[in-house]
């Protein structure tokens, strides 16, 4: 089989799905008092108090509008987070992807698999968020709650660049690289906080076509109770970004567990 | 229909290499190797650290592909058969690489869930394993509370969860006391006798005699010497050793037999002679020093071979 060959879906992906989920299910309460907690108290903080001196934004109250960004940018965190500190944890340390490698189950697998587990995390986070966004006042209708395979599919595909850093990585410190240079770049600028229309021309063009960008302008409205604009072109920029990512990740760890 | 290798029994043979290589950019691991494993035997790879051992293991299970050469294992080419192989084969790594995050039992269930085994057997199965390696009582205990032994017992029980015809143990008793060494033989003579193949790399060259039925010795990637354990001393090595540690450049071997052999190695001087009574005699003669008569071992044929020299 040619190294450049697109990934393959087999049964096993699953497998290491399970591996990870089990782990997670012994360390749930910890998990969840921070999937909970945090963005509660960002909510009040931030989106009450700040809320107070913006009022509305686009239409809705500050608060519902960051809570619904909030929900986009954790989606993204989450993924990241364990496509690059978890996933090399397993690969390095632990050796545990070398433990599945002797079984008939291929990096193809193993690749798949982290993807699936990492949109899991961020549907459990973002799921977290919608709920305390839902208990504070920020959600009106329960159709908000087909956002939840738009988390799904945010996650995998951020958690894909995620497991592309991972492929290079040499130690953690390399992902704070990442981190600082795409991800906070994103954070701050593709409409968590504030509506990227406000953002000078240029800046702006180039914002649009950032892969979180799209993420929010299909999550808020759906949160909202709003009719998303361009949901095509959004989910579709958003596959495109994640495919693409997980063929070059498949390529890149398949050179790096098989030498 | 796909023509498998046999040997000169025609038995067809588990594992079957001509010329393998294995290059990383311009160095070479591993350097036109040929050798046959017979089913039902165990079959030793031996070698000095860095003599390309782990690379030929990673090889034989798809784990790095190879630069050249034939591959076959159960009458299937390695890159082609991958999968159906390791459905097969059962593979104690020499680093643990347990799962720390589970617990002894554990470790068995998910190891087997990659190999896609049925739940229910693996709950039949798991359990007489971790009986086998003696870990029953701890098999809801986790991973960073056993020994250094347990690991390795539990690697075992591990690379048998799906029952495999072919056992590879990548030096399975380094680092390991006595107690635990001798129980990891006593488990490999018990897998012989199920049935099973077994490949096994050591540099316990005792561990080698005991163990292996035929082996082959490689340094720098390159096959030296192939046979039995009794075969091999047989061709390299005379049948007796004299050590004599002490002042040993005091000693005069100018007058020694044409057909002994000599070697010195620091404070240490080595003679070789199928004579054992006459290494005996001239034992007498040096008073002060240390002298050892033995019968000669791998470990000479394998130093013989590799030289003495350390490495990396």
């Amino acid at each position: 089989m040619s190294t450049l060959a697109p990934p393959r879906l087999r049964l096993e992906c699953l497998a290491v799905w399970r591996r990870n989920a089990l782990v997670w299910r012994r360390l749930m309460a910890a998990s969840l008092l921070l999937h909970f907690g945090e963005p509660f108290l960002y909510l009040l903080g931030i989106g009450y108090g700040l809320g107070r001196f913006i009022g509305e934004l686009d239409g809705m109250p500050y608060f519902t509008f960051l809570a619904s960004g909030f929900i986009a940018w954790s989606a993204m965190n989450i993924a990241s987070m364990e496509s690059m500190w978890s996933v090399y944890t397993r690969m390095v340390p632990q050796q545990t992807y070398e433990a599945i490698l002797s079984t008939p189950a291929e990096v193809d697998d193993i690749v798949i698999g982290e993807l699936l587990w990492c949109g899991t995390k961020s549907l459990v986070s973002g799921s977290a968020i919608l709920a305390v966004a839902a208990v504070l006042g920020a959600v009106n209708d329960w159709d908000a709650l087909l956002v939840i395979p738009v988390i799904f599919l945010t996650g995998v595909c951020f958690a894909a660049p995620g497991l592309i850093v991972t492929a290079y990585a040499r130690g953690y410190e390399y992902f704070n690289f990442y981190m600082t240079l795409i991800m906070t770049p994103m954070f701050i600028m593709c409409g968590v906080f504030y509506p990227v229309s406000s953002l000078p021309g240029p800046v702006q063009s180039v914002v649009e076509i950032l892969p979180l960008t799209h993420a929010v302008e299909i999550i808020r409205p759906i949160v909202v109770g709003q009719p998303v604009t361009d949901l095509a072109l959004h989910l579709g920029a958003l596959a495109l970004f994640g495919l693409v990512s997980t063929w070059a990740a498949t390529i890149l760890f398949r050179r790096r567990l098989i030498t | 229909m796909t023509t498998v290798a046999a040997d000169k029994d025609h038995t067809p043979v588990v594992v079957h290499c001509r010329d393998l290589c294995k290059k990383f950019g311009s160095s070479t691991a591993v350097a036109d190797l040929s050798f046959d494993i017979r089913p039902r035997t165990c079959f030793g790879l031996l070698g000095p650290n860095g003599a390309g051992k782990t690379t030929t293991l990673r090889m034989l299970l798809g784990q790095s592909p190879r630069s050249g050469g034939i591959l076959e294992v159960f009458g299937q080419d390695i890159s082609h058969g991958r999968r159906q192989i390791r459905q097969r084969i059962g593979i104690v790594p020499q680093a643990d690489n347990l799962d720390p995050d589970f617990t002894v039992k554990e470790n068995l269930s998910m190891y087997g869930s990659y190999f896609r085994l049925n739940p229910k057997v693996l709950n039949e199965r798991i359990p007489g394993l971790l009986e086998m390696v003696e870990l029953l009582p701890r098999a809801n205990h986790r991973i960073n509370t056993l020994s250094g032994g347990m690991k390795r017992r539990l690697t075992l029980a591990r690379a048998l969860v799906n029952d495999p015809q072919l056992l590879v143990l990548d030096e399975p008793t380094t680092g390991l006391d006595p107690q635990a060494r001798h129980m990891i033989w006593s488990l490999i003579h018990q897998m012989k006798r199920a049935g099973k193949t077994i490949l096994l790399t050591t540099h316990y060259m005792e561990e080698a005699e005991r163990l292996c039925d035929e082996l082959i010795v490689i340094d720098e990637g390159s096959l030296l010497a192939q046979g039995s354990p009794t075969e091999l001393i047989h061709r390299y090595c005379e049948s007796d050793v004299l050590e004599i540690r002490g002042d040993v450049n005091e000693i005069c071997l100018d007058t020694l037999p044409d057909t002994w052999r000599t070697e010195k190695a620091g404070e240490s001087l080595y003679l070789y002679a199928d004579d054992a009574q006459a290494l005996v005699d001239f034992s007498q003669n040096l008073a002060d020093m240390v002298c050892l008569h033995r019968h000669a071992s791998l470990e000479d044929v394998f130093l013989r071979l590799t030289g003495r020299a350390l490495r990396g």
